[in-house]
């Protein structure tokens, strides 16, 4: 032990800025990394065509498709608080926020655009949960819930910056038609969890389109594109190379991966 | 020492009250449930479900919610996609949750809670029937 305490405490100084420096530098290499950087891994994505969906008729069979699917409950209008949607619409300007200025064209202020969980990169739901009730999926980076593990604290509802969960204020199923689930092959949930959407996991196993992709695109043809967004073979992929399309609150770095086709 | 008779009798009286939900049962007639059960072979021996087929609910949630994995093997090689509703619970199997399910837990004053969410056949109509 030939160093002195002055030697000592130089060289504990160093090593404790380099550890204070780490996740500053780890963030950066991220940030390089960034979003939509192409990888062997599957993404599913989405894209949403707002002109196409602009139409009340294709976005209320979108979000039926869904719901009737999903056993997601019809909550009364005076208990709208209590709302329960996987799938719905917003005004342009509650979508696009930051899109949205004093002078943006007409056509766009009230605009009813298409919602649901953006199944981000990065997402902050995630991160605060406390149970691992919801967490990315490595296989296909679908934003998963684990309904028998969620314990009803909400933090990810308070997490998530685009308000796509939903609480189950009380038992779902007294709002289901004669307490009979529309899918009896698909659980229902119980009081005290919360839901969302899915990407309709269920079906992409099965190699089928999520059920709103289905509905829409029946009513518009190309209304809405669902795909891998790391294949570069994929429709969605080219889609979204040769199109110009947004998604919400960029800002925010979560990196989500519905995009949208002003 | 006159009160040796009363505090032995006390005594008594508290180590009946005391012990009497340990052997109270033994006097009660409650019947073994008479369980229906379904032609044919279950995925694993009736004994080993009879035991076991809580921890294998259990593992197969995780399983199929979280690891992603579908199949189960059974012991006899056979595969058997991992679901409560489509497998335990399909027609012809233990399709009758109030004959089947419900009797045993009745009977040991158990209540799981996997049909709060789960949807139990005989408890509703088929799909798009409501």
């Amino acid at each position: 032990m030939d160093d002195s305490r002055r030697d000592f405490l130089k060289k504990a100084s160093i090593a404790s800025l380099g550890i204070a420096a780490l996740p500053v530098l780890s963030a950066g290499v991220r940030a390089v990394s960034g979003h939509g950087a192409a990888t062997d891994s599957i993404q599913w994505g989405m894209v949403i065509d707002v002109q196409k969906c602009d139409n009340k008729a294709l976005a209320d069979a979108a979000q039926k498709a869904c719901h009737t699917e999903h056993n997601v409950p019809a909550v009364p209008a005076d208990l709208k608080d209590e709302e329960i949607k996987w799938i719905w619409t917003e005004a342009f300007q509650n979508v696009f926020p930051e899109q949205a200025h004093a002078r943006m064209a007409h056509k766009l202020h009230d605009k009813q655009v298409v919602v649901l969980c953006n199944h981000c990169d990065r997402p902050s739901c995630v991160r605060v949960c406390p149970t691992k009730a919801t967490w990315k999926r490595k296989s296909d980076g679908i934003v998963m819930m684990d309904m028998h593990r969620c314990i009803g604290c909400r933090f990810c509802m308070a997490a998530c910056p685009f308000g796509a969960r939903s609480f189950n204020y009380s038992d779902p199923r007294k709002f289901m038609d004669t307490e009979k689930p529309a899918n009896t092959l698909y659980p229902t949930r119980s009081m005290g969890v919360v839901e969302k959407c899915t990407f309709c996991a269920d079906r992409i196993r099965e190699g089928r389109q999520p059920a709103c992709v289905e509905a829409a695109n029946a009513i518009v043809p190309g209304a809405m594109v669902f795909g891998n967004v790391n294949d570069p073979e994929s429709e969605i992929y080219k889609y979204l190379t040769e199109n110009h399309t947004l998604v919400r609150q960029l800002n925010l770095g979560t990196g989500p991966n519905v995009y949208y086709k002003l | 020492m006159s009160d040796k008779g009363k505090i032995f009798l006390g005594l008594i009286v508290f180590i009946v009250a005391v012990t009497y939900p340990m052997w109270g049962g033994v006097f009660a007639k409650t019947p073994a449930p008479d369980v229906q059960l379904p032609d044919g072979k279950c995925i694993e021996s009736r004994d080993y479900m009879v035991a076991n087929h809580m921890n294998m609910l259990d593992e197969w949630r995780d399983k199929f919610v979280r690891e992603g994995e579908e199949i189960y093997i059974a012991s006899d090689g056979t595969e058997h996609a991992i679901s409560l509703t489509k497998t335990c619970m399909k027609s012809g199997c233990h399709d009758n949750k109030t004959e089947f399910c419900d009797k045993c837990h009745t009977y040991a004053d158990v209540d799981p809670y996997c049909w709060d969410c789960h949807v139990a056949p005989d408890q509703v109509a088929p799909k798009g029937g409501n």
